[in-house]
């Protein structure tokens, strides 16, 4: 049933700064399969939004650079695309939506207008027929009122709607891979799981594949099949959910779901990893988790950990020292 | 793990002195610094002209008049003679001064008037900026000729017309600076202290608008010796006896044929002090901008 | 949107009035007696109050205020000291050649200086950007009357192609026109190139490249068409104030418009007509800053649709 759709193998991204570049995304690899939800964590900083970015060729060439990698979807590279055919790409095999929905939508065009552009760019229709799809498609997100909503203008939206809006926009033209940058973090809780609920029975009618950016735990635990954590522009860590969550094995990963506060818990204090995320040009030597780690060890200030699998079927990985040393542990948390 | 809960696991870098950055970033500038430089050899030679140039700046030559460029007068000489060189250098007293003066007076009010409108707000605010809206009913160029039509001409007049019109822009930007700053916490907290209001104003919101008044300062510099000059040229400034860059412009009009350099010495002079300030100020204004680091 | 435009249209009322209150007291603001400066200093007492009777000095100043007023809506705005004719006989004639300057000077200003703003910003960092900053900064730096003196110098004196003053024919307008608006389309290209520069970086312009449009529609349909709202705006005020530098550019062209007789008639003393002058200029520009105002509540529409 896995059917591989998105490979994203060795990616590497650097960013110039005062005349020297910086890498923001580390050899980065992992795998989407069609329907399934890929989720891909870790604190502001660490990558994850510049990964998306660098799937899409988003980034601003100016000061960018994709310097190592490949992106494969359906038999291409996408870092091997011009321009015109990534412009094919992009709304039509992959589409992306965004954290702020409300500043991701021109303020000065109507939304009718936003989503028959998106029509019109992948397929040939009329006009009223790209109208008409911009009516089905409002409808199929579950907007209570399409005629008057595509009439409107962003700001006349609330928050919630303009989400539903953009991933409207996202699946106009039935795209293969779906890539969700903080889709909720802007929303009220209670919205977010309305939004959350769509997406999912989106990936269930279209069989689309998820890609969902986040640093919310709890929108993890609901969405993902699987995750993968990210740390200072590298994977630190990949597990199916459930077992990310009942046996983490990187400590960092531990720290993060030892932060969420659990009802019915005895805690009386609020732990909370030290230290902070490293400036990315000023990365310390060796694992560059080791400053914040409890475990951290001299081969860790030494030497930085390879991502190794943990089993045979390479959807375990972990990147720490500390698998070679049988440390118990590291396998349990409270 | 028993060690202090708050304390940081690294230690924090020491605070650089705000200036050092600021100047550190300002450098990397070049054709602000480039600018800086040139104002500032310009306000040295405004300060020592009388002393250091070639010719008398009124002295008349009637053997020489209307020469071109050349060796003797590096740029040439007016009808009467005189050195242009040598005047320029010495009109850069009244033509820079004046303008800076009329600024500073300016800004002063303006900036008094804006603090006082932003920080009390009501009805003051409203009396001010209303007076504001009226000055601002009239382009700058009319405003000041209008001064200058009640008043009557002369430099001193010049400069007060032209301190009138920079008056209102500084109102309203410091008027704003202030709204921003009367809203941060730290002025919370100071109020919370027992800071009393004088004090507040001047110590804790005053400086927090600065950074916005030095890039509007700099450039209304420029504007005011375009202004300064424009009215002098248009017969309403300096005696035309006097060494003032548009007085000078406007006596060589006449001599547009025979002797084009005449006009086009100080032109480019005015030219190139309003362009390094407005320079200066761009450089500032990117220098101080949060976005662009 | 109603609302809007109700509130602009309220409040420029009081300050029509109070501009008229203002330029009123212009002659009273002059300090010695205005009565005596018209006269000259050869006057002889009966010569002063001969003068001060033709400017209604000796009159109360209510009603001076109030046949001032009246005036103003009837179209008498008294007698012009140095020709006997109306005043309105003085500046109507040469309200044509200052509006067809200031008009031919806005459109090529406005135009090059939006066009060489976007291509600044699409461009930024490289080597169009650079140049059209160049020729942005030194547009507001050079001084206007100089720029015209030498645009003179060049191409009347030395090559001979255009005429030197006057308005007789359509070659006439290029040198003034190239003069006044050198300083408007400066403004226009660096605030547009900032405006755009802004749009560029929003969201949705992200969006607009993620749906898959290409770049040239992204500038032009999600950039450039919202930073045109802005745009606009400025443009609307550069036009207002353009009016005014009518001033300079008349004088260095010897052109017989409102600039220059604002000048002369400061010059002369004659009061009356400075008043009409300068009143209008301020009612043109609080007028047209009034109609840009009412435009950009039309356009934006999150004003429209509020």
């Amino acid at each position: 049933m896995a059917e591989t759709l998105l490979e994203v193998k060795n990616l590497r991204t650097e960013f110039k700064r005062d005349k020297s570049w910086v890498t923001a995304v580390n050899n980065v690899s992992f795998t989407i399969n069609r329907g399934e939800v890929l989720g891909l964590v870790g604190e502001s900083g660490c990558g994850k939004s510049v990964t998306s970015l660098s799937v899409m060729r988003l980034l601003d060439p100016r000061n960018s650079r994709i310097s190592e990698g490949q992106v494969q979807i359906n038999g291409k590279d996408l870092l091997r695309q011009n321009k015109k055919a990534m412009c094919k790409i992009r709304g039509h095999e992959i589409a992306m939506i965004f954290q702020e929905p409300m500043n991701s939508l021109n303020p000065c065009m109507r939304i009718e207008r936003q989503l028959t552009e998106a029509v019109l760019l992948h397929s040939k229709v009329s006009k009223e027929e790209a109208s008409r799809r911009a009516y089905d498609v409002l409808k199929a997100v579950g907007i209570p009122e399409p005629k008057m909503t595509l009439k409107s203008y962003p700001h006349q939206l609330s928050g919630g709607m303009c989400q539903r809006v953009m991933i409207a926009m996202a699946m106009s033209c039935e795209p293969e891979l779906l890539i969700a940058d903080e889709p909720t973090t802007a929303l009220d809780v209670t919205i977010q799981a309305q939004i959350l609920e769509l997406m999912e029975s989106i990936r269930e009618q279209k069989n689309t594949g998820i890609l969902m950016i986040t640093h919310d735990l709890g929108v993890v635990a609901e969405m993902c099949h699987r995750v993968v954590v990210m740390y200072a522009g590298r994977i630190v860590e990949e597990k199916p959910v459930k077992e990310l969550f009942e046996c983490p094995q990187h400590p960092y990963t531990q720290g993060l779901i030892e932060s969420v506060p659990k009802l019915g818990s005895n805690m009386t204090s609020l732990p909370s990893i030290p230290g902070s995320v490293p400036d990315l040009a000023v990365m310390p030597k060796g694992c560059k988790f080791a400053p914040r780690c409890r475990y951290a060890m001299d081969i860790c200030r030494e030497q930085e950990p390879e991502l190794e699998a943990t089993d045979h079927t390479g959807t375990r990985r972990c990147r720490c020292h500390l698998l070679h040393t049988g440390r118990q542990e590291v396998n349990q948390h409270e | 793990m028993e060690t202090n809960q708050f304390a940081a696991a690294e230690e924090l870098p020491k605070a650089k002195s705000r200036v050092k950055e600021f100047i550190k970033k300002f450098m990397k500038r070049r054709t602000a610094v480039v600018a800086f430089v040139f104002i500032v050899f310009m306000i040295v030679m405004a300060l020592a002209a009388p002393y250091i140039v070639p010719y008398d700046a009124s002295q008349a030559d009637y053997s020489n008049i209307l020469s071109g460029p050349g060796k003797a007068h590096i740029w040439g000489t007016d009808e009467y003679g005189r050195d242009i060189f040598s005047r320029l250098m010495v009109g850069s007293r009244t033509s820079l001064f004046s303008a800076l003066t009329a600024t500073i007076i300016g800004t002063i009010g303006g900036v008094l008037l804006g603090l006082v409108a932003g920080f009390f707000g009501g009805l003051l605010d409203s009396l001010i900026m209303r007076f504001c809206d009226v000055m601002f009913a009239f382009p700058d160029i009319l405003l000041a000729i209008a001064v200058v039509a009640i008043i009557g001409p002369g430099m001193i007049n010049v400069m007060i017309a032209v301190a009138v019109f920079t008056v209102p822009s500084f109102a309203r930007i410091t008027r704003s600076a202030t709204l921003a700053v009367k809203q941060e916490l730290y002025i919370e907290v100071a109020r919370s202290l027992g800071c009393r209001n004088g004090r507040l104003l001047f110590v804790h919101v005053l400086p927090g608008t600065i950074p916005s008044m030095i890039v509007n300062f700099t450039m209304r510099i420029g504007t005011a010796i375009l202004a300064a000059s424009s009215l002098s040229f248009l017969g309403f400034g300096a005696n035309v006896t006097e060494p003032d860059w548009g007085a000078m412009l406007s006596q060589g009009r006449n001599y547009l044929n025979t002797a084009p350099h005449i006009v086009l010495f100080p032109g480019i002079l005015i030219l190139l002090t309003v362009l390094a300030f407005n320079l200066l100020g761009d450089g500032l204004r990117d220098t101080l901008d949060p976005k662009m680091n | 949107m109603g609302r809007y435009c109700a509130k602009r249209l309220l409040s420029t009322i009081p300050l029509l009035l109070v501009i008229s209150f203002l330029i009123f007291m212009f002659i009273h603001l002059i300090p010695g007696d205005p009565a005596r400066l018209v006269a000259g200093k050869e006057a002889t007492k009966a010569d002063v109050e001969v003068v001060r009777e033709q400017l209604g000095l000796d009159r109360p100043l209510l009603t001076q205020y109030g046949e001032y007023m009246k005036g103003l809506v009837t179209g008498d705005l008294g007698l012009s000291i140095r020709n006997g004719k109306t005043v309105a006989d003085t500046i109507l004639p040469r309200l044509g050649p200052t509006i067809l300057l200031t008009v031919s000077s806005a459109m090529w200003a406005i135009m090059i200086g939006i066009a060489i703003g976007v291509l600044a910003a699409v461009f930024h960092g490289k080597a169009p950007d650079y140049l059209g900053m160049v020729i942005a900064i030194v547009g507001i730096s050079v001084p206007g009357f100089w720029l015209g003196l030498q645009l003179i110098q060049l191409f009347s004196v030395s090559l001979g192609w255009l005429p030197t003053a006057g308005l007789d024919n359509w070659q006439s307008y290029v040198l003034p026109s190239l003069t006044m608006g050198s300083g408007v389309m400066a403004i226009m290209a660096r605030f547009t190139r900032s405006s755009m520069l802004e749009t560029m970086r929003a969201d949705y312009v992200r969006t607009a490249r993620a749906k898959g449009l290409i770049e040239s529609l992204v500038v032009m349909r999600h950039g450039f068409k919202n930073s045109l709202i802005e745009i606009v705006t400025v443009a609307g005020l550069q036009i207002g104030g353009l009016l005014s530098g009518s001033v300079m550019v008349e004088t260095v062209f010897s052109i017989p418009g409102l600039g220059r007789l604002l000048v002369d008639s400061i010059n002369m003393r004659d009061y009356k007509v400075v008043q009409a002058l300068l009143l209008f200029f301020a009612l043109e520009y609080i007028l047209i800053n009034l109609i840009v105002d009412l435009l950009y509540g039309v356009i934006n529409p999150k004003v429209r649709y509020d």
